[in-house]
């Protein structure tokens, strides 16, 4: 492992509780400095150390190892233990990662959409909900998970409503979320309370094992596995309970929006995986049950349903909103063929799908920022406007829509072939059906921007007015990552490889 | 029939105050009522969970000590924390024959509770904002107001 | 000006007992029932008492709420620090039998302490922060009207 040589061996262990504690306790911080310029500086300095360490440790796991780290020296299963392995890491790197070029795009973006005395605060909570996830992704205790689920959550409200300088809509989205996330949240941790009397253990490796000897156990563990797939299919917005996300996406700061679709329901997203397949397992019938018909239906109708909402929106982040709840769709179709090809699938689409949601967003902001744009209508000449943007987007957009030589279409090639190699024909036959939609939806956004004059205003034409570099940076990395994949998946789909194996699945 | 809920009667509690608390979340339409029936929701998991925590016969899971010197009382109070696993050498000989109520589920709904009262906090203050801003608590004018709004674009 | 005459000099004579009960709860938290959670709740309830009685603005000048503020951030980083004192010391996070090797049982003890006072500390603050943000909002009704 030559590349690992800049990474200390202190981080290879440490690293695990270092990501989670430098974040929770520098966004305590954050919250009283003075200075909003200051907050933006130690949030940059916090999310570039958390990234680089992730890089360490996701080059730890792809050298085939793993990490337990004891957290206050306890040993597991008494204590808590953090877990690195080949499942999490790139979940951690990608939480990371996006926080790192969502707080490079906040400099400019923040000062447009936050009233000045609550920037600090702002930042404070960031760096909260930042720890939160990668929380959530790394610890290997069932109770520890829901805890950092709240802080993720409770924090992310207060991101949503800080909304409310822009567009007053934010407060009541962020009220419907409060509402339906503590709801899922409560659920989880009924599902956990069932899952402790049935097996005395809080650790989900341990929990894992002793299911195991139960051989699926009794019907308690029955209860606790419906109430924890109910309880985290709000946070990841399976398709019925979504009704909290385009609220909560459209009406927040660009900023929020970026980092929520890109990671937050990805971070639920891993949790599903990781209690429907490790700490339950595919060779219980009621799990294969509810993952083969449960996962794959709602995720179908996801697709097909999210799709057609996200074209009978007025306003593009709407529109994008709706899309990522049918992006999630293809994400449970592929975790619900529960094959290893299926699950690589669903692991590389939810990769995937955080670059190319995160440059869609970015672009969106940025819309926002120069020109005040969210409704649809208000796109025309975008194409003359802001180029530079509009070009980022359309990338984007193609992506989405998985057109050849873009991350979209490994996705999609990758979950078609598992679907042909489970006998799924009419699966394929719905990512095709649903792409043709994800045309329209991007396709209409598109077309008015390139082919629809500039408005205006006062008999003038409204002049061409770059989003600043600090926006464009983040948000061309985004579209230079998309292309990348697009021209070689190796990095993701080997990743997505890494992560099938933890997960085991049918064979 | 019935003897099985008066037997379970905890669990009997837990599930009325569970529905009670979901059916007042999704019928009233008054954002305070919402967060009332959230906390009553909540609360029957916390009921939930001490519930399983309570061991029959079982003490409080407080250390009994014969009366040993300060250093082997600490101790023995940190075992304790570490479950209690090892006997120590020196003091509470006897720590391991009495029966204890189990401990961690209480330590985890404090965990919870704590979690709870933050998330009311911030439904209260969305709330107040929500009454500044709408100038309504109610579910359906506001949703009337945001539905105008969206029509037409502007603010009215 | 001097209504609730019996309010104030009953709560004048508990709200000392109420702050040294919570400093109970808390330093017998390792022995019994208690710890930093329940003191920090009872440490509030002392200040929202007098709140209640005297008058907010009265409250804020004995706490102001820009000490409050401070205490949530110290609070966090005491229970942290503790933490990170750990690690510098060469061990895992939180883990602090290091704090004195050659009697671990005694480092967990003055860990807990100091992490129990952290908790105390920040439990108290975010509770007064949150009175403190509820009882500042302007009213529309005023007490006349009601």
């Amino acid at each position: 492992m030559g590349m690992l040589e800049f990474f200390p061996e202190w981080l290879q262990y440490h690293g695990a509780a270092l990501a989670v504690v430098l974040p929770l306790l520098m966004g305590a911080i954050c919250a009283i400095l003075p200075s909003e310029r200051l907050a933006w500086i130690t949030t940059l300095i916090v999310v570039s150390i958390c990234t680089v360490t992730a890089f360490g440790l996701l080059l730890v796991t792809f050298g085939g190892e793993s990490v337990i780290y004891k957290m206050g020296g306890w040993d597991p299963p008494k204590g808590i233990s953090y877990v690195i392995d080949g499942l999490n890491t790139p979940v951690i790197f990608l939480i990371s990662a996006m926080a790192l070029l969502t707080t490079l795009y906040g400099l400019p973006s923040v000062v447009a959409e936050v009233e000045p005395k609550k920037r600090a605060p702002f930042y404070g909570a960031f760096l909260i909900g930042v720890a939160g996830l990668l929380g959530m992704v790394v610890t290997g205790d069932a109770f520890n998970v829901f805890v950092f689920l709240e802080v993720s959550s409770i924090s992310t409200y207060v991101l949503v409503a800080m909304g409310a300088s822009r567009d007053r809509r934010a407060l009541a989205a962020a009220y419907r979320y409060l509402i339906l996330g503590s709801i899922g949240a409560t659920f989880f941790v009924i599902g956990l309370g069932f899952l402790y009397m049935e097996t005395g253990t809080l650790n989900m490796a341990d929990i894992g094992r002793k299911l195991q000897e139960l051989e699926g156990g009794s019907r308690v563990a029955m209860v606790a596995f419906g109430f924890i797939t109910v309880g985290l299919g709000l946070k990841l917005a399976m398709f019925p309970l979504h009704m909290w996300l385009p609220g909560a996406y459209a009406h927040a700061p660009s900023f929020v929006t970026v980092f929520l679709a890109s990671t937050a329901t990805k971070a639920a997203l891993y949790l599903m995986l990781r209690f429907s397949f490790t700490v339950f397992d595919v060779s219980f019938d009621y799990v294969l049950t509810v993952v083969t018909y449960l996962f794959t239906g709602l995720g179908c109708a996801a697709m097909v349903l999210g799709s057609l909402q996200a074209i009978f929106q007025t306003d593009a982040r709407r529109t994008l909103a709706y899309s990522s709840v049918a992006q999630v769709g293809y994400m449970l179709l592929g975790v619900g063929m529960a094959t290893s090809l299926g699950l690589t699938a669903g692991y590389v689409h939810l990769l995937n799908h955080a670059v190319i949601k995160g440059a869609l967003f970015f672009a969106l902001g940025a819309f926002w920022y120069r020109y005040g744009i969210t409704r649809t209508e208000d796109f025309a000449g975008l194409g003359k406007m802001m180029p530079w943007t509009m070009g980022a987007f359309t990338l984007g957009g193609l992506s989405l829509i998985g057109v050849p030589l873009t991350a979209g279409f490994i996705s999609k090639l990758q979950l078609a072939e598992a679907a042909l190699q489970r006998g799924w024909g009419w699966a394929v036959f719905v990512i095709m059906a649903t792409s043709i939609l994800a045309i329209i939806y991007i396709g209409r956004l598109i077309l008015t921007a390139y082919f629809q004059a500039p408005p205006e205003i006062d008999g003038e034409v409204v002049k061409r007015n770059e989003a600043p570099l600090m926006m464009l940076i983040p948000m061309w990395i985004l579209v230079a990552l998309s292309i990348t994949i697009g021209v070689n998946s190796d990095f993701v789909v080997q990743a997505g490889q890494m992560a099938a194996e933890v997960l085991g699945g049918i064979s | 029939m019935f003897s099985a809920i008066f037997e379970n009667f905890h669990y009997t509690i837990v599930i009325i105050l569970m529905m009670t608390g979901l059916y007042v979340v999704f019928s009233s339409g008054n954002l305070i009522k919402k967060l009332v029936g959230l906390s009553v929701f909540q609360t029957s998991v916390f009921l939930l969970y001490i519930s399983i925590g309570k061991v029959r016969g079982g003490q409080p899971p407080i250390l009994v000590d014969d009366h040993s010197s300060g250093g082997e009382h600490a101790s023995a109070a940190t075992n304790l924390l570490a479950g209690a696993a090892e006997v120590p050498a020196g003091g509470a000989h006897h720590a391991s024959d009495v029966l204890y109520s189990n401990p961690l589920p209480h330590v985890l709904i404090l965990t919870a509770i704590v979690v709870g009262v933050a998330t009311l906090a911030i439904g209260l203050a969305l709330t107040v904002r929500i009454r500044e801003v709408y100038g309504s608590i109610e579910e359906d004018v506001i949703n009337e107001i945001d539905y105008r709004y969206n029509l037409e674009g502007t603010d009215s | 000006m001097t209504p609730h005459v019996i309010l104030r000099v009953v709560s004048k004579l508990l709200i000392p007992l109420i702050a040294m009960f919570a400093f109970y709860v808390q330093f017998h938290g390792d022995y019994g029932p208690g710890g930093g959670f329940q003191a920090g709740v009872i440490l509030a309830a002392a200040v929202i008492l007098y709140a209640l009685i005297f008058g907010l603005d009265e409250a804020k000048k004995a706490i102001p709420p820009s000490w409050v503020r401070i205490g949530m951030t110290l609070g966090v980083l005491l229970y942290g620090g503790t933490g990170v004192v750990t690690w510098l010391l060469g061990s895992e996070f939180l883990s602090y039998g290091v704090l004195t090797p050659d009697h671990p049982s005694h480092g967990q003890h003055y860990g807990i302490l100091a992490v129990e006072l952290g908790v105390l500390l920040a439990v108290a603050s975010v509770m007064l922060a949150i009175f403190y943000a509820f009882g500042s909002r302007q009213p529309e009704l005023s007490d006349e009207d009601w």
